[in-house]
């Protein structure tokens, strides 16, 4: 018997999941709670985002012009004091002539410090480069390297300020905790008793005390404690000072990584006949730091937001160049919450981006070890 | 213990760390010297304030205590460009002046005992004689500083003027709130603000934070009343008698000019020509002062050259003309009234 | 045969591993032991050749200066061991009102990140990604500006009802107090006269500014804490608890706080020492801390390694208390398993 064929009825679409009525009504409207704090927070942003933009946008002056601020002064934002004064916010106290310097050693650091970031780039040259690059900064900033002049006008170390500064504290000392932290975590999970001793006391010491007074202990103590006549250059004692502290919390980031390694892995090398450090070197040291890598970015991103303490010691910094380009000069001064504003863009910009990044290097760890 | 070269490792680790020990750090030689071989001299200034020391954009140092420290340098090293500025908030000028960082502090420090005593330091001479005054919004309506009661009053900290303020409190029951700024910029952005009723510094300092920080200075008065005496000169460390002695006499030297008509103007005449035997003293051509204190003949002549005697630098810096507007008044010569009295070169 | 020429060699006295150790700790211990005397014979050579005194007998002296606000009477003829005393107890009032504020402002903000509302979850990303990544100091700065130059004059104050007022002078509100003579509890208000407030509490703006700086600042960690608190509770947990009849209101209570708790208070700990070390910044604002404090006395005393040493152990106490408490407090959560 021949089969018939026939259409069948076409049937009713499936019931979308993807909508956006169905994905406002269950993000926005799911139950009553909900729906009232929606609406509530609209009402809310409706009544505060238009006076926002009207203050920061519509009515703001942009032009460095003090007389044209005054007169939108609470209506409009001020953002002429920020074309005004932008070098000597983002500069210091540098020479005003010879600020391509720190705007070149600057960039530098900064393209170092993102190449550093990327995987394509992970092999020994970036070593070197590391090396070229703090030699050509110091080199520029100062203008002369270990004594020897370099053809530049040399500007002491007490006049570099705002940006650069920042930069190069927080990079720095970083890089030299680093070493120091993983010594000190080794030494704290040792079984030598006096070894773990020493390192647990200086943690902790170290832990426990704000920035602050290490930073004035740095500053006012550190002179004393060397040999009479020597006076170590001021930021050779803020550096010490930070990097011994930076060199604690990383330490304690460092054995955290350390005790997620399972004890099968020691036995696994003293089976091969590895030493202490050869087990650490091969072994031990990359699966742990490979782990605590989003822990030290978030390290490092609080050294850099802390590297804004040291305007406490009269370096100038981002925040302590604002407060000496605006002070002595009455026209500007009531500006300031418009630098304020500019300051906190740039830190919230280099700190977004440092907390991306994180996330992503959490991603790629979470894929390489899965299966 | 069999192995000796373990054992002789250790004793040398040993060694090395008692030699440490007990190594004596000598003194590395006397100021004068440290500043001849580095052929520059370091002042410790006031971070910015206009008339004592001030820096303009192009990092150039102006003030009544930075000519001193000109006048200085070219004394001991024959220039006053050769000296390097450490600007230095209240609270770190004695440290920066204990540990060596700067060889002479010329930061209108008020001289007190304690300064004197128990702090490691030298007062050398009086550069300016001062009082402590307070400076008030016009619209506050406050005449006298007796009116300041219950009154918030902004001070920066490390600073005389703190136990002053306290004590005159005390002394008229005003009960004053003190509001304390680690930084004399934020002290004075939280006076114009508006935060206190009252603040409170060196009557010059008041004079000069008006000039330069207020909007309109005419909105701001000083009130008459003076609660301290202020005597501010340079400081320089204990244990160098040499160089206390010179910053002393640079000092005394520039009002001894003064007091005889020496001027940087008229100093290159008088020094061919003039017969007066004090002039010719103190110009080095008769008696070589400048030996017995360790420089050369014509050591006053370059600082009278350098920044003029007292009356000019005070002219140039605080006087009538300037912002500022200060009288002589207690810092005039002895012989018009003032106490500026030099003991004689000689 | 291998065995009686194993038995022959015996290892030598310096290839054993405990002579090793004990050498290794030696050698440290005497090479920390030398730099330590050589930096404390810098020290003594140096203010010996200055003429430093040392020492902590200045703490007995006359103090001669006055605290704009301290919780207990300071006069300035007190010594200056109880200057430091009002110092402490200010740094303690910042702390503990820090604290329970953040606390409360960040759960609320960390529970809003895991709602089910997607306003409340990227407001609350907002907040804690704006306040994250902003140095604390320069926000402390901010609030300062905003609560001194954009706040009116005390001469016109803004006021609620007589019971409230805020000015450049700071902000007071009315206080319950108990009265002997009625033997009642009676309001407190604040009474505003020619630009002063006298009667009811005030907060001066240097604490306001101190206070809310940090409370803001670190109630968007707190968030972060709550929220992987939150989440780290499985949502096997949940379901089950929904499929036994319990409200959301037990569920929160009794099944999800409990096995939070665990993940978040080890970091919250961290979070209130934090808090508790940044209110040294108050330093910069003028407000009279525990580090403000001691910055006058080593000004006007020269004793810069006594006052710094001193800071530094008190600040070391009140962290090695804080984490003892929370320790102890942990170990009452922790929920014991089978």
């Amino acid at each position: 018997m021949a089969i018939s064929l026939h259409n069948i009825a076409p049937r009713t679409p499936p019931v979308s999941h993807t909508s956006w009525r169905l994905w406002l009504r269950q993000n926005l409207f799911a139950n009553r709670t909900s729906a009232v704090t929606t609406v509530s927070l609209l009402l809310l942003g409706l009544w505060l985002l238009p006076q926002l933009w009207s203050w920061a946008l519509w009515h703001a002056q942009f032009k460095p012009d003090a007389d044209a601020c005054q007169s939108i002064r609470g209506m409009g934002a001020c953002w002429g004091v920020v074309s005004e004064k932008y070098r000597l916010i983002i500069f210091g106290r540098y020479p005003f002539a010879e600020q391509w310097r720190p705007l070149l050693a600057c960039g530098l650091l900064m393209g170092l410090l993102v190449v550093s970031c990327m995987r394509a780039f992970w092999r020994i040259g970036l070593l070197w480069a590391w090396v070229a690059v703090w030699l050509a900064f110091f080199g520029l900033m100062g203008g002369r390297l270990f004594g020897f002049s370099l053809g530049l006008s040399p500007v002491p170390t007490d006049q570099w300020g705002g940006l650069p500064l920042t930069l190069m504290l927080s990079s720095l000392s970083i890089a030299l905790a680093f070493p120091l932290a993983v010594l000190v975590a080794l030494g704290r999970r040792s079984d030598l008793p006096a070894i773990k001793t020493i390192c647990v006391t200086y943690v902790e010491l170290v832990r426990g005390v704000p920035l602050i007074s290490v930073l004035f202990m740095a500053s006012f103590m550190f002179p004393l404690l060397m040999p009479a006549g020597t006076t170590p250059d001021v930021l050779v004692r803020v550096l010490v000072g930070i990097t011994l502290f930076s060199a604690a919390y990383t330490a304690e980031i460092v054995r955290g990584g350390l005790q997620a390694i399972p004890r099968g892995q020691y036995e696994a090398a003293a089976s091969l006949g590895l030493g202490y450090w050869k087990t650490q070197r091969i072994i031990i040291l990359p699966q742990a730091l490979a782990h605590v890598v989003p822990g030290i970015m978030n390290n490092f991103i609080a050294i850099f937001k802390d590297t804004s303490l040291v305007t406490i010691v009269s370096l100038y910094e981002l925040s302590g160049a604002l407060g000496l380009a605006l002070s002595g000069d009455p026209l500007w001064r009531p500006f300031k919450i418009e630098g304020y504003l500019f300051i906190t863009l740039i830190y919230f910009a280099f700190c977004f981006a440092m907390s991306r990044y994180s996330l992503w290097v959490e991603h790629q760890l979470q894929r390489s070890q899965a299966r | 213990m069999k192995n000796s070269p373990i054992k002789a490792a250790l004793g040398g680790a040993a060694a090395i760390g008692f030699t440490l020990l007990f190594s004596a750090s000598a003194w590395a030689g006397k100021t004068l010297d440290t500043i001849k071989q580095r052929d520059q001299m370091v002042c410790g200034v006031n971070t910015g304030l206009a008339g004592f020391g001030a820096a303009d954009s192009q990092g150039k140092w102006t003030g009544l205590d930075v000519d001193v420290c000109r006048a200085v340098a070219a004394a001991v090293l024959g220039s006053g460009d050769k000296v390097r500025y450490v600007p230095l908030s209240a609270p770190q000028r004695f440290t920066a002046l204990q540990s060596g960082e700067i060889d002479m502090l010329s930061r209108n420090t008020t001289f007190t005992l304690t300064r004197d005593a128990s702090l490691g330091l030298h007062q050398t001479a009086v550069t300016f004689y001062d009082g402590q005054g307070f400076m008030v919004p016009v619209k506050g309506g406050i005449k006298s500083a007796k009116q300041l009661k219950n009154a918030t009053v902004c001070v920066q900290s490390g600073t005389t003027t703190e136990k002053n303020l306290t004590d005159f409190s005390k002394a008229n029951n005003l009960a004053i709130k003190p509001v304390v700024f680690e930084k004399l910029e934020a002290a004075n952005a939280a006076y114009f603000a508006g935060r206190c009723k009252a603040y409170t510094t060196d009557a010059s300092g008041l004079a000069s934070i008006r000039s330069k920080e207020a909007k309109d200075p005419k909105e701001h008065a000083i009130l008459p009343e003076l609660i301290s005496k202020e005597p501010l000169g340079p400081l320089v460390r204990r244990g160098d008698d040499e160089w206390f002695a010179i910053v002393k006499w640079v000092i005394y030297g520039l009002v001894e000019a003064e007091e005889y008509g020496i001027t940087a103007a008229n100093i290159e005449k008088l020094k061919a020509e003039s017969t007066d035997p004090v002039v010719m003293r103190l110009l080095g051509k008769s008696d070589d002062t400048g030996k017995l204190l360790g420089l050369d003949r014509e050591w006053l002549v370059r600082a009278i050259t350098t920044s003029g005697n007292y009356g000019e630098i005070f002219e140039r810096n605080v006087g009538e003309k300037t912002p500022l507007a200060l009288k002589r008044g207690p810092n005039a010569q002895w012989a018009k009234g003032g106490l500026q009295y030099a003991p004689p070169i000689r | 045969m291998a065995g009686f020429l194993f038995w022959d060699m015996k290892t030598s006295f310096w290839h054993q591993r405990q002579t090793r150790r004990w050498l290794y700790q030696l050698a440290l211990m005497l090479g920390l032991l030398a730099l330590l005397a050589w930096l404390l014979s810098n020290t003594l050579a140096n203010m010996k050749a200055r003429g430093i005194q040392s020492g902590f007998d200045f703490l007995w002296a006359n103090a001669g200066f006055d605290i704009g606000e301290s919780m207990i009477a300071f006069d300035s003829s007190e010594p200056y061991w109880r200057a430091f005393g009002v110092g402490l107890l200010n740094t303690l009032r910042v702390s503990v009102v820090g604290i329970v504020f953040c606390s409360i402002l960040g759960t609320m903000i960390g529970v809003g990140r895991v709602s089910h509302n997607a306003l409340a979850r990227g407001l609350g990303y907002a907040y804690t990604e704006l306040f994250r990544n902003v140095p604390v100091l320069l926000q402390l700065l901010i609030w300062y500006v905003l609560l001194v130059e954009f706040m009116p004059d005390s001469q016109s104050p803004l006021h609620f009802n007589d019971w409230f007022y805020l000015s450049k002078n700071g902000f007071s509100f009315p206080v319950p107090v108990w009265e002997s003579s009625s033997n009642s509890l009676v309001w407190d208000v604040p009474l505003w006269f020619d630009g002063e407030i006298s009667q009811g509490i005030s907060l001066t703006p240097e604490f306001l500014a101190i206070t809310l700086g940090l409370s803001f600042y670190t109630s968007a960690f707190v968030a972060e804490v709550v929220r992987a608190g939150i989440v780290s509770v499985p949502r096997g947990q949940l379901e089950a608890a929904k499929s036994i009849g319990l409200s959301n209101w037990q569920t929160t209570r009794q099944v999800l706080l409990p096995q939070a708790m665990r993940v978040i208070i080890p970091p919250l700990t961290n979070q209130y020492l934090n808090l508790t070390k940044n209110s040294s910044l108050a330093v910069a604002i003028g407000y009279p801390d525990l580090v403000s404090i001691s910055n006058t006395a080593l000004n006007q005393t020269g004793r810069a390694v006594e006052c710094i040493a001193l800071i530094m152990a008190v600040y070391l106490c009140l962290s090695l208390g804080t984490s003892a408490l929370m320790n102890a407090f942990n170990q009452r959560m922790a929920i014991r398993e089978r």
